[in-house]
């Protein structure tokens, strides 16, 4: 492949990451609906939940324009195999109770946060104009993942408990966040690449759980392959419930 | 005519559950009103709702110049969440651009024991309305 060919496949490939990401975790949080403890916070995991799920339609879009392969962003979304997904673990593992969701906001928002607000100078317009936009959405939930773990973390005997789990649960799954990624190497002043982000967001995250009381957990393993499409078996549940109105009906519509 | 049969207990109290009168003059947020058993405030002084998060009422801008507007009510652990959920709940289709939430137990509202001797005397009072006089001409913008 010559360089220009490499780079459109690299930027295929990115591009469908970070659309998976959001998806995923769109799904994930849609779940919460008429579970959240409070209606209140029904709508709040809705509404974070619809924000990624514009970012996924953008991005997912965007992605089979450049594959030129004449897939769109529903089938791009419905009618690839789990292998096919490119996003973190992170985001397909299992909501938990309300502390690993808040948690799992947490160390994703963050991230999120920081990757958007450094493609707003993206030298590919279509991913700057997005960031641009979604940075302030994510702004909003990295708040909201914070003001709760402050209130778990440093409430009663029982949240802090229960917040402290959640954040076990999750530790192990940032390393692959916030790991070089090759692909992003091929894209230079296009791509970010997760390992500069880090700084950002230990910044970030890491006086939250400090002033949640919490204690940085030192998980013993790490989780790896998302990128590569290895995953949980947890997508393999989550994939069939998601894709199956639109691969019962195809191209349904209303 | 019949009043509609509109369950009276609050968002916080199970339904049907405890009886009590309260008035949702002030929108969906119902006001306890006087003669009424009120919500047993808690040590920490407040009235909770069953889950134990206090009831807020909401009022939002619509844009620059305009006053706040009571929008509704909501459960909330605090006043940041409060603001937090308020946004969530009543501005996510772009509807305003700032957001007050005040403790429901801040506000001190009237009663319906007391309708007639506050808003009945009003009714007859016709030359409180600037009717009695003619504009000159000329005179724009009056």
């Amino acid at each position: 492949m010559n360089d220009t060919a490499v780079r459109h496949t690299a930027l295929t490939t990115y591009v469908l990451a970070l659309g998976d990401d959001a998806l995923i975790l769109a799904q994930r949080l849609g779940q919460w609906v008429t579970q959240a403890p409070q209606i209140e916070e029904d709508i709040a995991l809705a509404n974070i939940s619809l924000d990624l799920l514009g970012q996924a339609r953008t991005l997912l879009g965007y992605a089979g324009e450049i594959e030129d392969a004449g897939r769109d962003e529903d089938d791009l979304a419905f009618l690839r195999e789990e292998s096919d997904f490119r996003n973190v673990q992170l985001v397909e593992i299992p909501n938990g109770d309300f502390a690993v969701t808040i948690a799992r906001q947490l160390v994703f928002s963050a991230y999120q946060y920081e990757l958007y607000r450094a493609l707003v100078d993206s030298a590919d317009a279509t991913l700057a104009g997005l960031a641009a936009k979604a940075v302030k959405e994510v702004a909003y939930h990295r708040d909201h993942a914070r003001q709760w773990t402050l209130r778990l973390g440093d409430g009663t005997a029982e949240s802090h408990t229960r917040m402290q789990n959640g954040v076990d649960r999750v530790w192990p799954y940032i390393e692959e966040l916030l790991e070089t990624w090759p692909v992003t190497g091929e894209l230079p002043g296009v791509a970010v690449g997760p390992a500069p982000l880090r700084q950002g967001w230990a910044a970030f995250v890491e006086p939250v759980i400090a002033d949640a009381t919490l204690s940085v957990p030192q998980p013993t393993w790490r989780a790896r392959g998302g990128r590569q499409g290895i995953h949980t078996e947890h997508l393999g549940h989550l994939l069939p419930e998601m894709q199956y109105l639109h691969r019962a009906h195809p191209g349904a519509s209303w | 005519m019949s009043e509609p049969a509109v369950p009276t207990s609050g968002p916080d109290e199970p339904i049907g559950g405890t009886g009590s009168d309260l008035s949702a003059a002030g929108g969906h947020g119902a006001v306890p009103t006087s003669g009424v058993p009120v919500p047993t405030p808690t040590p920490a002084g407040r009235p909770r709702g069953r889950r134990g998060w206090p009831l807020w009422e909401v009022f939002v801008r619509a844009r620059r110049g305009l006053s706040h507007q009571h929008v509704g009510s909501l459960h909330a652990p605090d006043e940041a969440m409060a603001l937090r959920n308020a946004r969530d709940v009543y501005t996510r289709r772009g509807e305003g651009v700032s957001i007050w939430v005040v403790p429901s137990s801040a506000i001190a509202a009237s009663s319906p024991d007391e309708k007639d001797p506050f808003f009945d005397p009003a009714l007859d009072k016709a030359y409180r309305h600037p009717t009695f006089y003619q504009v000159p001409d000329g005179v724009a913008h009056l």
